[in-house]
């Protein structure tokens, strides 16, 4: 999937200073990393990528597709991790929040249970189907977050700094999902371990993107700008 | 695993088996028979069929206990005001009938899945079409509004603990405010979840 960026700013609305500046890339790898300071325009830059957030100046295309006109379109294909897991999960049950997603999809309700099931079996969260979603662990609740919109078969996943309340282990096991996946998948990280096998890292700071390139040289350049 | 508001409890029983809408009709039929109730006779017949129901669903009394314990906050003053006003034997009759209603309804929830239970209201609501209502956006806001339910309890129990930690005495602005606050940032992060999720119409 090509997500084709040309002459982006953004200023949310109320705010004298542009959150991201004068932007211009091209994505088409399978694992793209986004790093960079808090505030440097990360997270608004993830936002793009499915409509969240349209620019206030030019274009974010995805796989041909406009944000700012075919927002809809795009989400049907692009799932979104965000950070707080209880922020988006908006059903009581594990089972019925997986569920949720698939709704307007025109499936049976086997269809549904079943594709439900495999999902859950998958994370491993088979034996929580009708707990409710708030009794659950961080990690647990990040799994069932992922869950949810994979169930849905994104063809790009976009995730917003997912581990960044979780735990080693839990974020292993986020990691460990991340890496199976079959999806395009761009992820927004504090977390540099993360990135240990991606074919390309973009660096923001202060609103810019000042790096591009491999997870190395990235992330070296990262280091550079933080001592 | 159950809180203090009624959550579905899996199970294989008859009354899990039931579907939603026939618990739901046959709880609109009770509340509309409990008004033909008139003895205290009748009312501990009332509380007994629906314990029986719980026994039938397998809910064990922790289960049950845990879900009617805060309604005693205002089971206990209704109860004392009531024998007060009306007397002992009219007390009996209203605060039971009550109890039995409430008992009835966590068993419906205790015992259907809550999109089955919501399902059943967009069918309902289905007629509002034509004046425009969206029956799915009205399942859509009642499970968000039982979703909200334990996110405002932990929330209201994270700016109790702030409270504390900066020593702060009971005062009921400085708990409103951050409360009221971080519940906003939650619905505004709620919405843009939704609309990740395809749900932006």
């Amino acid at each position: 999937m090509l997500i084709e960026i040309s002459g982006v700013s953004h200023t949310y609305a109320g705010r004298a200073q542009p959150v991201v500046r004068d932007l211009d890339v091209r994505l088409s790898e399978h694992r793209v990393g986004v790093i960079g300071a808090n505030g440097s325009g990360k997270s608004t830059f993830a936002r793009m990528l499915n409509g969240l957030v349209v620019p206030s100046e030019g274009t974010v295309s995805v796989d041909g597709l406009d944000t700012a006109r075919q927002g809809r379109e795009i989400r049907k294909r692009v799932g979104f991790c965000f950070t707080d897991p209880d922020s988006q999960i908006v059903m009581p049950t594990v089972a019925e929040d997986v569920a949720f997603g698939l709704r307007r999809r025109g499936l049976s309700k086997a269809e549904v249970a079943a594709r439900v099931d495999a999902t859950l079996r998958a994370r491993g969260l088979d034996g929580h189907a009708d707990h409710p979603a708030h009794l659950l662990s961080g990690g647990q609740k990040q799994l069932l977050a992922l869950s949810s919109i994979l169930v849905t078969e994104p063809d790009l996943l976009v995730m917003d700094e997912p581990t960044t309340l979780l735990d080693l282990r839990n974020t292993r096991r986020v990691a460990d999902v991340v890496v199976g996946l079959p999806q395009q998948v761009v992820l927004v990280t504090h977390d540099l371990d993360l990135l240990v096998g991606f074919d390309r890292v973009l660096v923001f700071d202060e609103t810019r993107l000042v790096h591009d390139g491999p997870p190395a040289a990235a992330i070296k350049h990262y280091r550079e700008l933080m001592a | 695993m159950t809180g203090p508001i009624g959550l579905y409890l899996p199970g294989r029983s008859v009354l899990h088996r039931l579907p939603a809408g026939a618990k739901l009709a046959a709880l609109v039929v009770a509340g509309a028979g409990s008004l033909f109730v008139r003895t205290p006779t009748q009312t501990g017949i009332a509380v007994a069929v629906v314990l029986l129901g719980y026994a039938v669903a397998r809910v064990s009394p922790r289960v049950i206990w845990t879900s009617f314990r805060p309604l005693l906050w205002v089971i206990v003053p209704l109860t004392v005001f009531q024998v007060v006003v009306v007397g002992w034997e009219k007390a009996m009759v209203i605060v039971g009938v009550i109890v039995a209603l409430v008992l009835l309804a966590n068993l419906v929830t205790l015992t259907t899945r809550t999109t089955d239970l919501v399902d059943v209201v967009v069918r309902v609501c289905e007629p509002l079409r034509v004046l425009g209502i969206n029956p799915e956006r009205v399942g859509l806001m009642l499970n968000l509004a039982i979703r909200g339910v334990p996110l405002m309890v932990e929330l209201a129990g994270q700016v109790r603990e702030a409270q504390l930690a900066r020593g702060h005495n009971v005062s009921a602005r400085a708990f409103a405010v951050p409360l009221i606050v971080g519940a906003l940032r939650r619905a505004d992060e709620l919405g843009d979840a939704l609309a990740a999720r395809g749900f932006d119409d």
